[in-house]
């Protein structure tokens, strides 16, 4: 009853709900494995002029979910929201001759320019380092590979937890360890934050259902960030016709410098 | 109210760029100079990333320095061939700036280097023109007259090869210190963000000898085009230049220059001078204290990254 009436739901909350694989019995017949499906508020998010961050909330509900573990709460949900990737670099300054410059660097292959995670409890709590290493969720587990690699290791964790450090704090790094709610046994929502400093791209929303503190089974959803507008046509401007842009910068100079000395003018 | 600056990829208070705009505008009409000195260290106190502000405040250079020179022009106090030179060396020297600036960003020394010069010239300038300012101060309440220029004495300037003529200034004069000058004036443009009115002008006067009613006309036409040409320029390297900062910048600057302008004309030369002199050492000092109090983060971190 309860499992059909879950199915009523995320129906309604999803428009695209595939097939799920869990009707088919595997192993023991009594066994039937859980799905997941997801759904967004939205699949876009515009950068505007007054952008100040967004929310974004994502709707999931679990499917031949198991009444025991759903009653002991034994299944765990994190859902993550991954900016584009770029590379990253760390520097750090070190006193030279009084002045603070940077001496050393290390730069990381491949990290999500931002990342926002959210889920029903810590993290660390619902499954063991190694395992959401081998995952890469939550901040504390996305791999930070450097390029090139030098130093030794005392180095390389100290500029890991450098850059975590400073992603937090600038706020494209964010965590929510009650983010996810189930709103009745097998649906939950989870709330993203979004910063004002986001970059635009294609990110993506990952959810992973945790079963007894195994991952087993996860969803994505790709969630776009776009610069509207004159914002976009800006960003497109600079980068495709950065020539045109730049005399455009400089026609408005002229056009301010000399419409003000003939406006102010005294004769 | 924020408004979303696309290039920079922040947002920022209006008001408070409006403002920042407004003050600089003020005190470089009030002063006569372009500003540049102090929007790009403004800017970079308000978190703007240092080459956003760099980049952006040579264009609002280009915007103050044209009012200044069409007037100038109109007057018949600018020496188009005197200028032409100086802008052959300026545009060398911006290219040469802008590879030195991208080689620095790619090193992770850019902001370092930007401060340190910034400290070096704005104490240097500061301290040379407190003390010619306050000598004069000191000589008008003496009522002494001010010391004779000897215009036509001769230094080892007047000895170098390929001399040109220039009518409209009455010298004839090397064309290797003007290029020279043009050259170090270019790469300042390009890497600190300045027009670089405020070393180009005493240099003409005490250094090129060159007559004080063409210097200030004469330099504005080099500033506009050298400042206009690095804007081009990181705007295709860096793209840097953020139209709508810039724009903001640029309206109230040359409104708040109005202003400016009628304060200054009230004060008299030996008071300005020693007052931009007392601002100048204080941007100055204000970035030696960033460089060497120790900041609250050993670590920073950018996005991007060059494989080297």
């Amino acid at each position: 009853m309860l499992t059909r009436l879950c199915y009523l739901l995320a129906t309604a909350f999803l428009t695209t709900a595939t097939p799920t694989a869990g009707q088919v019995p595997l192993g023991e017949a009594s066994a039937v494995e859980e799905g997941l499906e997801i759904g967004t508020s939205t699949s876009e998010i515009a950068i505007t002029s007054d952008f100040r961050g967004a929310d974004l909330t994502v709707f999931g509900a679990l499917t031949n979910a198991d009444e025991l573990f759903l009653a002991i709460g034994q299944y765990d949900v994190i859902v993550t929201l991954e900016g584009p990737r770029d590379y990253a670099t760390v520097r750090k300054k070190e006193r030279v001759l009084g002045i603070w410059m940077n001496t050393a660097s290390m730069t990381f292959e491949q990290v999500p320019v931002s990342y926002s995670l959210a889920s029903t409890r810590e993290i660390d709590a619902i499954d063991e380092a190694p395992s959401l290493n081998s995952i890469g969720v939550g901040i504390n587990h996305l791999a930070l590979t450097p390029t090139g690699f030098l130093g030794n290791a005392v180095n390389l964790s100290e500029f890991r937890e450098a850059y975590r450090r400073l992603k937090l704090a600038n706020g494209l790094y964010q965590r929510d360890t009650s983010g996810v709610r189930f709103v009745s046994s097998s649906l939950f929502r989870a709330s993203l934050r979004l910063p004002a400093n986001i970059p635009d791209g294609i990110h993506t929303v990952h959810a992973y259902l945790f079963k007894g503190g195994e991952l087993i089974v996860q969803q994505e959803l790709p969630l776009r960030v776009v610069k509207t507008g004159l914002e976009q046509a800006i960003t497109d401007a600079a980068h495709n016709r950065p020539i045109l842009y730049g005399l455009a910068c400089v026609l408005i100079a002229v056009i301010t410098g000399w419409g003000a000395s003939l406006i102010f003018r005294k004769d | 109210m924020t408004v979303y600056l696309p290039i920079a990829e922040l947002s920022v208070n209006i008001f408070i760029i409006l403002g920042m705009g407004a003050a600089v505008g003020f005190l470089s009409g009030m002063f006569g100079v372009g500003g540049g000195f102090l929007i790009t260290p403004l800017l970079i106190f308000y978190n703007i990333p240092p080459v956003i502000a760099v980049a952006t405040g040579a264009s609002q250079v280009v915007a103050s320095s044209v009012s200044g020179a069409i007037t100038h022009f109109r007057r018949g106090t600018l020496d188009m061939k005197l200028g032409t030179v100086l802008l052959v060396g300026g545009l060398a020297g911006a290219t040469v700036g802008i590879s030195i600036f991208s080689w620095l960003r790619r090193v992770g020394q850019l902001d370092l280097f930007i401060s340190l010069l910034y400290v070096l010239l704005l104490t240097t300038v500061g301290i040379l023109m407190l003390n010619e300012s306050v000598r004069a101060l000191r000589r008008s309440a003496r009522n002494e007259p001010p010391v004779a220029k000897r215009p036509g004495q001769h230094i080892w300037v007047h000895r170098l090869p390929f001399k040109m003529r220039f009518k409209r200034s009455k010298i004839y004069l090397s064309a290797v210190p003007i290029l020279v000058l043009g050259f170090a004036i270019g790469v300042l443009t390009s890497i600190m963000g300045v027009g670089g009115g405020f070393i180009m002008v005493p240099a003409m006067i005490y250094l090129l000898r060159i007559p004080t009613n063409v210097v200030v006309g004469t330099s504005l036409f080099q500033i506009i085009f050298t400042t206009a040409y690095t804007t081009m320029v990181q705007a295709a390297t860096n793209y840097s230049v953020d139209i709508v900062l810039a724009t903001i910048l640029m309206v109230a600057g040359v409104i708040g220059a109005q202003y400016g302008v009628r304060v200054g004309q009230k004060l008299r030369g030996e008071q300005l001078r020693a007052l931009l002199a007392l601002l100048v050492l204080a941007v100055g000092i204000r970035l030696a204290i960033g460089l060497v109090v120790a900041p609250e983060d050993l670590y920073s971190v950018s996005v991007g990254g060059f494989a080297d």
